[in-house]
């Protein structure tokens, strides 16, 4: 496949990307990317790696301010069903209880904080991340296969203003690694 | 693809200090390993496995029969009656939910408290815990004597515009065992994800890939999805900490909250916490200890991980003892006749053996774990968590039971008699659960790949400060 690639298809071109054997070697080159002044790239680990995405520049995460959002819409939802179930919709003495007996409320609204909250953790982190996604042109690179597995990528975009495919190719070379290989969009 | 024939057969490997798995590991031959039980053909399943998966799906069937049978006699079939109408159905139904609490206490708090040797086994429990919320699940709806009505128990418009009690524990319990069985459910698939993605990317065959593709949702790896990742699996690890904690307490409210003598105690919550746990261990090592000599699995799920596994039964099995203690105690100190009645009668009366059982398997015999042989003897260990089972299945018999059969006036007493039913059902429950962990490790990997590449990274890393230090 890679074969087939010439310059001339430089547009279709999704980025350059460099392989590497230990998260340590994957977290220094991303580090050199970056004050190289790459700013679209992506790096690529079969497991979490502690301070990849900050080496790329990746700072705001917004999932813990989803979940706390649908944490308190929970709460407040939960709460709120059951009041209005007590004291508007079917008002029921029960024992003698104020209808507004609230702390007997408090086990059930827990629960639906904690259900709507989880639900989100899992949905905001899939869609913020883009997934499901059926196609990504890094999966177009056979030795990619082994991302999930052993090797760690590093891959600059050709979106980015800096990106030429023979400067860049040369770039990550000097940043040892392992192969470069271009990546077809 | 690595095979499970051409590896260390070594009886027990015990990695040494500050190592969690056995030694030669790395990030590929653990994912080989991991998945290459998944990939392995049908046909070459160990023979130990295909007749586990044969016998408990006998027992599946059985449970089809008796809830066929209950669904069209209704639950006259059981050996329920007045004054003992809980019986069996919520005997099991506390027994199991209480099975699953030790999958998230593996997975939830011990990754809180950033307790490695988890990787091994969280996944797996996970999966038991699923399996076992499952199974509890289905007592109560069987129960209800109109189970097709069980949709009434959600707070839904309806034309009857009637609307469930939610002062009721009983309601606080549909919404506490449904949250949890929905965020176990998720919290396992999130866990899942990763390795989907391993599992797309190396499986023999095409067709693998594609199922395993279409699950991992496309996942890279990204830096940036890692990220976030962790950060959800951290929040949803948070959430169910409490959430656990918080169901077996509403479990608990369904007798405490109760004026039977027996039940109406404030100890309750945390004891039956304790107690779930306990159990709930008991049963990851009844599961796992048999599953690590199959798939030949000793250096990922090494020694070290029983010895853990065993303390912590120890110490929660201790704390059951003093729920015990405080449950005599307190019949005694509160001074009410009922109480004292109830607790003299749990001991002496009709239900005496079952009782003197239950402190056997429960206080006397777990005591041995204190012993370093005890732990690192596995088929011992193996047996004390039968017993274990065994005893914990009492502790909620004798719950249920002992505290309805003496009524406040004699007239109104009465005595409890499982029928085959009863245990057709209980029984067919085990096979269930048993048959859904035999598929499980045939199709998913039982062992979380990417995070025991992270402790292969970590292994490394303490290898090398150790060597520098020499």
């Amino acid at each position: 496949m890679r074969e087939e690639l010439q310059l001339s298809e430089l547009p279709e071109i999704h980025g350059a990307m460099a392989e590497f054997d230990t998260p340590e070697e994957l977290l220094e080159a991303c580090e050199r990317a970056y004050s190289a002044g790459f700013r679209s790239m992506d790096a690529y680990a079969p497991m979490p790696v502690t301070g990849l995405a900050e080496a790329i520049g990746y700072k705001r995460n917004k999932v813990g301010l989803c979940v706390l959002i649908a944490g308190i819409c929970g709460a407040i939802g939960g709460f709120s069903l059951l009041e209005w179930i007590t004291v508007v919709a079917y008002p029921h003495n029960v024992g003698g209880r104020p209808l507004n007996s609230w702390p007997q409320y408090i086990p059930i609204t827990f629960e639906c904080m904690v259900l709507l909250a989880g639900l989100t953790a899992l949905f905001s982190m899939l869609a913020m991340n883009g997934l499901p996604q059926p196609y990504h042109p890094v999966f177009n690179v056979p030795e990619f296969e082994r991302a999930s597995i052993d090797k760690f990528f590093l891959c600059i975009e050709s979106s980015d203003p800096k990106f030429s495919v023979n400067e860049t190719t040369d770039f990550l070379r000097d940043l040892g690694a392992k192969e470069v290989t271009i990546v077809p969009a | 693809m690595a095979t499970t024939e051409n590896l260390d057969s070594k009886e027990l490997i015990d990695p040494g200090p500050d190592r969690i798995l056995g030694t030669g590991h790395d990030y590929e031959t653990v994912t080989d390993r991991i998945a290459g039980i998944v990939y392995l053909p049908w046909k070459r399943s160990p023979r130990k496995w295909l007749v586990g998966a044969f016998i408990s799906f006998v027992f599946v069937n059985l449970l089809m029969l008796a809830t066929g049978l209950l669904f069209f006699k209704g639950i006259g079939i059981w050996g329920v009656n007045i004054p003992i109408g809980w019986g069996f159905a919520i005997v099991n139904f506390v027994w199991w939910i209480g099975i699953g609490h030790a999958g998230t206490l593996i997975s939830a708090i011990l990754f809180l408290l950033k307790q490695d040797w988890r990787t091994s086994i969280n996944r797996f429990s996970e999966a038991m815990t699923l399996f076992a919320v499952a199974c509890a699940g289905m007592f109560p709806i069987l129960h209800l004597g109109r189970p097709w009505l069980a949709y009434w128990l959600f707070p839904y418009p309806n034309s009857m515009w009637l609307w469930p009690q939610p002062r009721s524990p009983l309601e606080w319990d549909v919404f506490a065992v449904s949250t949890y069985g929905t965020i176990s459910l998720v919290f396992w698939y999130c866990g899942l994800i990763p390795d989907f993605a391993s599992m797309r990317d190396n499986a023999p065959h095409l067709w693998q890939r594609k199922i395993y593709g279409i699950f991992s949702l496309g996942w890279r790896g990204s830096a940036i999805h890692w990220h976030r990742y962790q950060k959800a699996y951290l929040l949803l690890a948070g959430l169910a900490t409490p959430l656990v904690l918080s169901v077996h307490t509403v479990v608990s409210f369904d007798f405490a909250i109760s004026i039977i003598p027996g039940w109406h105690t404030t100890i309750f919550p945390p004891y039956f916490v304790a107690g779930a746990i306990y159990s709930g261990f008991a049963m990851v090592l009844t599961l796992i200890i048999p599953l690590r000599a199959w798939y030949n699995m000793r250096d990922l799920i090494t020694l070290r991980h029983i010895d853990a596994a065993a303390k912590l039964m120890l110490g929660t099995g201790l704390i059951v003892a003093y729920g015990y203690s405080m449950e005599a105690f307190f019949s005694w100190y509160s001074g009410d006749k009922y109480e004292s009645f109830m607790y003299w009668n749990r001991v002496t009366g009709p239900y005496g053996v079952c009782y003197a059982l239950l402190i056997l398997c429960n206080i006397a015999l777990p005591q041995l774990l204190w012993f370093r042989q005890v732990r690192h003897n596995v088929l011992v260990v193996w047996l004390l968590s039968l017993v274990i089972n065994c005893g914990m299945w009492l502790e909620r018999f004798e719950i249920v039971v002992t505290s309805l059969h003496r009524d406040f006036l004699p007239s109104s007493w009465g005595m409890y008699i499982p029928t085959k039913w009863d245990w057709a059902t209980y029984t067919g429950t085990l096979g269930f659960f048993l048959f859904l962990i035999f598929l499980f490790v045939r199709m998913l990997p039982s062992i979380s790949i990417f995070e025991v590449r992270e402790v292969v990274h970590h292994d490394r890393y303490m290898e090398r400060a150790y060597e520098e230090k020499l």
